[in-house]
């Protein structure tokens, strides 16, 4: 059990006041590696796609554990520890590729791919010299394996057996929205990863945040492309900490909400030389244009206009996340698509035109909240509940990223 | 070796990285021909043939409109680089056609006086010796960064 200091009392408001202490805590933090990652929640692994064919393999991490995830000869996705159980050595060293086995590059112990010890080197020793005794268990120790679950071609792992199915865990409504993103079979266009000055959890609320969006991201609101005024809405799923908002974005809005209101991002005179990046296709035939879902603790899924992504946000210490993005058309998307899904990347990643302020801006919040343990943040837009909501001048499924947790962690 | 074209070059890439470094980024679309195509990868996408790019982009206009958004609309802290080119090898192609490949690393230094090594990669560009005013223009510039990893944001061109 991790020692977090008693001080460590959530305030009497409940889910309206975030403490800046969570984002700064190292007990904090290492009770969240305990209780989150390797509890009952569901670790988004990657695109089944990126491992086709049985023998692929991937590196990634459940929190700061390494994991490896396989396609094993029978073909069933595989999670595993990537800790070598003789002295804990990392088992795999490469990011991706095809193997049959997977051998300890420091004494050789060998594993296949569903993380079974299946070799010691000179257990039985050389000419009867060295080696094991006979009742020697170098497996207890072997690499712990977790359970995956491939829902719509995305992969999930848990190591507790009490996380209910990935679609109980999302609930119906978000689950829902998963199918229709996912509604094919999928292909990796590529991917990166940006590294964020920031706790892990100031990005997953701000992915959550509905109501930053237009008025932090200028590029969308000066074409009148996201602004509040226009249809959508949000829906909260799970124990709150997944969620889904989507936007039907009209390119030619009439609305003068926030002329009048004086804000920043409403200054115009503002015209793109070439447009032709924002000509979407309604590929999914609802008029949804934009598309944002996450899965508690750190799942993100992506559609803005043709630009889908998937994002895996990764802890590195109190102040650092790592966001590992993936690109993804459909199999069977054309030429014509397959240039406009290249256009339209410039909307998200390190460089997105309605992303790129992202990674500064909790940052932002970091480097703000330095001196502040004691104080905490309002979280009161929308109300002071965990609700589904047809408006997005709310903070609804922030509230619902705090309220499942806290369960986790007793908070 | 043509010490000519190794020159011209040369001057091409300097006159670029120096644009960038002094913030005359609204000179930067006009080192392109008009339909010069633009981006920006990791090494890794791009030796899995992988096309996701971090800046795409494959017209003149297409780079304006990231000068005007950066100037315009995104939100950053003011930043600026420090290009180091170096390496350059070149070749031509034809009379009108030469390609080029040369390293770079980039110091980004914050308002803060943080100062870092953001980036370092390959610059792999196509060159059109008599562009427009006979200046030697890219057709086209793939920038490949060595890591998959970006800092924070990448706001400014590279």
């Amino acid at each position: 059990m991790s020692a977090v200091s008693e001080s460590r009392v959530w305030p009497a408001e409940g889910l309206t006041r975030v403490p800046y202490w969570v984002y700064q805590d190292a007990d904090i933090y290492a009770r969240e590696q305990e209780r989150i990652y390797r509890g009952a929640v569901w670790n988004f692994l990657g695109l089944e796609a990126e491992l086709p064919e049985p023998g692929d393999f991937k590196t990634s991490f459940v929190g700061e554990m390494p994991v490896v995830v396989t396609r094993d000869p029978g073909g069933e996705l595989r999670c595993f520890e990537n800790r070598c159980a003789h002295r804990g050595a990392l088992l795999c060293l490469k990011s991706r590729g095809n193997t049959k086995e997977i051998a300890c590059v420091y004494h050789n112990w060998t594993y296949d791919l569903q993380g079974n010890l299946t070799g010691v080197a000179f257990r039985r020793g050389v000419r009867g010299q060295g080696g094991m005794s006979e009742d020697a268990q170098p497996e207890s120790q072997a690499p712990r394996k977790l359970r995956v679950e491939a829902f719509c071609g995305l992969m999930f792992g848990t190591l507790a057996d009490s996380t209910p199915t990935v679609e109980q865990y999302v609930g119906p409504e978000v689950a829902a929205k998963i199918r229709r993103v996912m509604k094919a079979p999928v292909r990796v266009l590529g991917g990166y990863s940006q590294i964020l000055p920031s706790n892990w959890k100031l990005y997953f609320e701000n992915v959550k945040d509905t109501y930053h969006a237009s008025l932090l991201h200028l590029f969308f609101s000066t074409f009148r492309l996201n602004r509040l005024e226009q249809k959508g809405g949000v829906i909260v799923g799970g124990d709150g900490g997944s969620h889904v908002s989507f936007t039907m974005m009209k390119s030619d809005q009439s609305g003068d909400e926030y002329e009048r209101a004086g804000m920043r991002s409403a200054s115009g005179g503002y015209a793109l030389q070439a447009p032709q990046m924002l000509e979407s296709v309604d590929e999914f035939g609802d008029g949804v244009t934009l598309q944002i879902l996450t899965v508690f603790p750190g799942f993100v899924l992506q559609q803005i206009m043709n630009c889908l992504a998937v994002r895996q946000v990764l802890p590195k210490g109190v102040a650092g996340t790592e966001l590992v993005w993936t690109a993804f058309g459909y199999a069977s998307d054309d030429e014509k698509m397959a240039e406009l899904r290249m256009k339209q990347s410039n909307l998200v990643g390190p460089a997105g035109y309605i992303s790129l302020e992202d990674g500064a801006a909790t940052g932002f919040v970091q480097r703000g909240v330095a001196g502040a343990s004691a104080r905490a943040s309002v979280v009161e837009m929308g109300g002071r509940t965990v609700e589904s909501n047809e408006s997005r001048v709310t903070e609804t499924s922030v509230r619902g990223l705090w309220q499942q947790y806290r369960k986790h962690m007793g908070l | 070796m043509d010490i000519q074209l190794q020159l011209t070059i040369e001057n091409l890439l300097s006159r670029y990285v120096h644009a960038i470094d002094d913030d005359r980024l609204e000179e930067w679309p006009g080192f392109f021909v008009e339909k010069g195509r633009y981006r920006i990868t990791t090494a890794e996408n791009y030796e899995r043939g992988l096309p996701l790019s971090i800046i795409y982009a494959d017209s003149r206009a297409m780079l304006a409109d990231r000068v005007s958004a950066l100037r315009h609309a995104n939100i950053y802290e003011a930043q600026r680089y420090r290009h180091a080119v170096s390496s350059t090898l070149v070749e031509r192609v034809n009379a009108d056609t030469a390609r080029a490949n040369s390293n770079f690393h980039i110091v980004r230094i914050m308002h803060t006086g943080e100062s870092m090594l953001f980036a370092s990669g390959r610059y792999l560009d196509r060159i059109r010796l008599n562009g427009e005013g006979g200046e030697a223009m890219f057709e086209e510039r793939i920038v490949v960064l060595d890591s998959r990893a970006i800092d924070t944001l990448l706001a400014i061109p590279i």
